[in-house]
């Protein structure tokens, strides 16, 4: 079978940030811990391919280093998102009318009404900022929508004559929502789960940005922009490699969510062949 | 359909009771008193004394909640401990930046997202198709806070078209603030445009694969007239959840954005009460834009049955 051009493309921008994050543990062209006052403010050279910060930082090595927190925040933040929200969906929707499934999409409301920043400057407020804390606040964030995403598109499958000829068949709920609702709805949730990911990335360069975040001397992409933001004006490398980096890696990953659902989705699948 | 607005009524009450009890309780687990907290570690016996009184901390943990509750009904949301006066004056002063500017940035991207969508739905595999695509692919990849300081650096500090933050005022002139209000609006609504347009081009596609299309196309309907008339109004639902969710996330961005555009709305008024431990001021103003939000999924489920007459025969 040929890949999707995007799962290709994108698999190799995401592959090329986590090849740094995992690069970064064991070398980087400079120390990120040493500052250079002297050498501070360089534009991108060949011994600084990145420039340097206003410490002297070399901005490549610190953009490895971030990498790693980035990519390690956003995976443990949907992992909790889908092991959560997904069943909690599923069973809603099998539920559907039920007070169970009004009980559970209530549930989800209430954690929705708090946007991840809000949950996460509670959570600040009494715990303190750390990058544990910010993992838990985009976490939480992410269970209400699998729910819904996977509540949303089991109801219309439910409602389809083959679940009804399951039902017949003598299948139960839960292997109904396994056997047939889940893989009729997994495109729905690579799509979302790519989306979450990518806005895992982009919640966690924000918190960091904020001050909520990983905390200083960690390099974090978010980190790096807040402290770029007052030298903008005459030092702008500062704020545009930790932005592109975000946005490549969020990039990557969204193409491969697309190239993903192009292989997994049989409808699509089938009208190629 | 009525009877369906009730019972959503009922669980709205519900869901702001719930949020209510939760916060009250984040902010009662501090660990020590509220009071010892908020004056840090230095404070004198009496001091935390006199401001445990001035909060009502002397009462039991159930008459101080519905002490909080029935104050916040009547409009009374305490006195800030910081800024020495009531809450609800400093949320009033702010809340005409935060809510005007989420509304701007929710039509900014409903505006581009929606026509956007529809185009590359209706061009699907075509190079405008294709165009759109990978341009909110990248719209879907920018960080709204790096796009506005991006913005400011082309906008306010190289053509000096804008300014680079800060907050004139109504009363000086609905242009003039709109103004000021016209980056962070963009740099809010840019990624969420992207995204929304995304949904609204893949749940027309699905709902073009539906038979009931395909039927419509067999009838000899063109490939729009079955967009138009037939998957418009069924791909509406999935994107109006899309709509309802991105309110919150403009709350929330809109707090990140005014911290980069030094706009004085309900955001910066929270991160002020963190870093200055006014909890009161913390509790109210997160207690308010919960509000917002759940008030906001309501219409929205509302909006769903009115959409979709199959939901509400359910209940």
């Amino acid at each position: 079978m040929k890949l999707p051009r995007t799962l290709i493309f994108g698999g190799i921008l995401f592959a090329t940030f986590l090849f740094a994050a995992l690069a970064s543990f064991f070398w980087t062209p400079e120390n990120v811990e040493v500052l250079k006052i002297t050498s501070r403010f360089k534009l991108p050279s060949v011994i600084n391919w990145f420039g340097t910060d206003h410490f002297g930082r070399d901005i490549f090595s610190m953009i490895m280093v971030g990498a790693r927190t980035s990519i390690a925040v956003a995976v443990v933040a949907v992992g909790i998102g889908i092991i959560i929200g997904v069943p909690l969906g599923l069973w809603a929707a099998s539920r559907h009318g039920h007070w169970l499934d009004d009980l559970i999409m209530r549930g989800n409301d209430l954690v929705f009404a708090f946007p991840s920043l809000i949950i996460a400057i509670l959570i600040t407020a009494v715990f303190g900022p750390s990058a544990f804390n910010a993992i838990i606040a985009i976490g939480i964030f992410n269970v209400p929508v699998f729910a819904r995403i996977s509540r949303g598109g089991a109801l219309s499958i439910w409602n389809l004559d083959y679940i009804l000829s399951a039902r017949v068949a003598g299948k139960g709920t839960f292997r109904i929502s396994a056997e047939h609702i889940l893989p009729n709805i997994a495109n729905l949730l690579i799509v979302q789960g790519t989306i979450q990911f990518s806005l895992g990335i982009l919640a966690e360069a924000a918190l960091s940005y904020v001050g909520l975040g990983v905390q200083p001397p960690t390099p974090s992409w978010g980190r790096m922009l807040a402290d770029s933001q007052t030298m903008i004006s005459f030092a702008p490398h500062l704020a545009l490699f930790p932005g592109f980096a975000i946005i490549l890696t969020v990039l990557g990953l969204n193409l491969m969510g697309d190239g993903l659902r192009d292989i997994l989705d049989p409808r699509i699948r089938r009208a190629q062949k | 359909m009525l009877h369906f607005a009730f019972t959503r009524l009922i669980s709205l009450s519900l869901s702001l009771i719930a949020a209510s009890v939760v916060i009250f309780s984040v902010i009662e687990i501090i660990p020590g008193d509220p009071a010892s907290f908020m004056l840090g570690i230095n404070a004198q016996p009496d001091t935390i004394a006199a401001l445990r009184d001035q909060l009502g901390l002397n009462g039991s943990i159930i008459s101080r909640y519905f002490n909080w509750i029935s104050g916040m009904l009547t409009g009374d949301f305490g006195i800030s401990y910081t800024y020495r006066v009531p809450v609800s004056e400093l949320i009033m002063a702010r809340v005409w930046i935060s809510l005007p500017l989420a509304i701007y940035a929710l039509a900014i991207s409903t505006l581009i997202a929606f026509p956007v969508g529809l185009i590359a739905a209706a061009n699907r595999g075509r190079p405008v198709d294709l165009t759109i695509m990978g341009t909110t692919q990248l719209g879907v990849a920018i960080p709204n806070f790096w796009f506005a300081m991006i913005l400011v650096l082309i906008f306010a500090i190289n053509l000096r078209w804008f300014s680079a933050g800060g907050f004139p005022g109504w009363d000086q002139g609905f242009l003039l603030s709109i103004k000021s209000l016209t980056l962070p609006a963009i740099a809010l609504a840019l990624p969420q445009a992207s995204i929304l347009a995304r949904i609204m081009r893949s749940s027309i596609l699905d709902t073009l694969d539906q038979d009931y299309v395909r039927t419509a196309r067999a009838k000899g309907l063109t490939r729009s007239q079955a967009i138009w008339r037939h998957a418009l109004k069924n791909a509406m639902i999935p994107v109006l959840t899309i709509i309802g969710m991105q309110f919150s996330f403009l709350m929330a961005g809109a707090i990140i954005i005014e911290n980069v555009f030094f706009l004085p709305g309900l955001g910066r008024l929270i991160f002020q009460g963190i870093t200055q431990r006014d909890l009161i001021v913390v509790e109210s103003v997160v207690m308010l834009l919960v509000f917002a939000v759940i008030t906001v999924t309501f219409i929205v489920d509302i909006t769903y049955a009115a959409v979709d007459p199959r939901l509400r025969r359910k209940q």
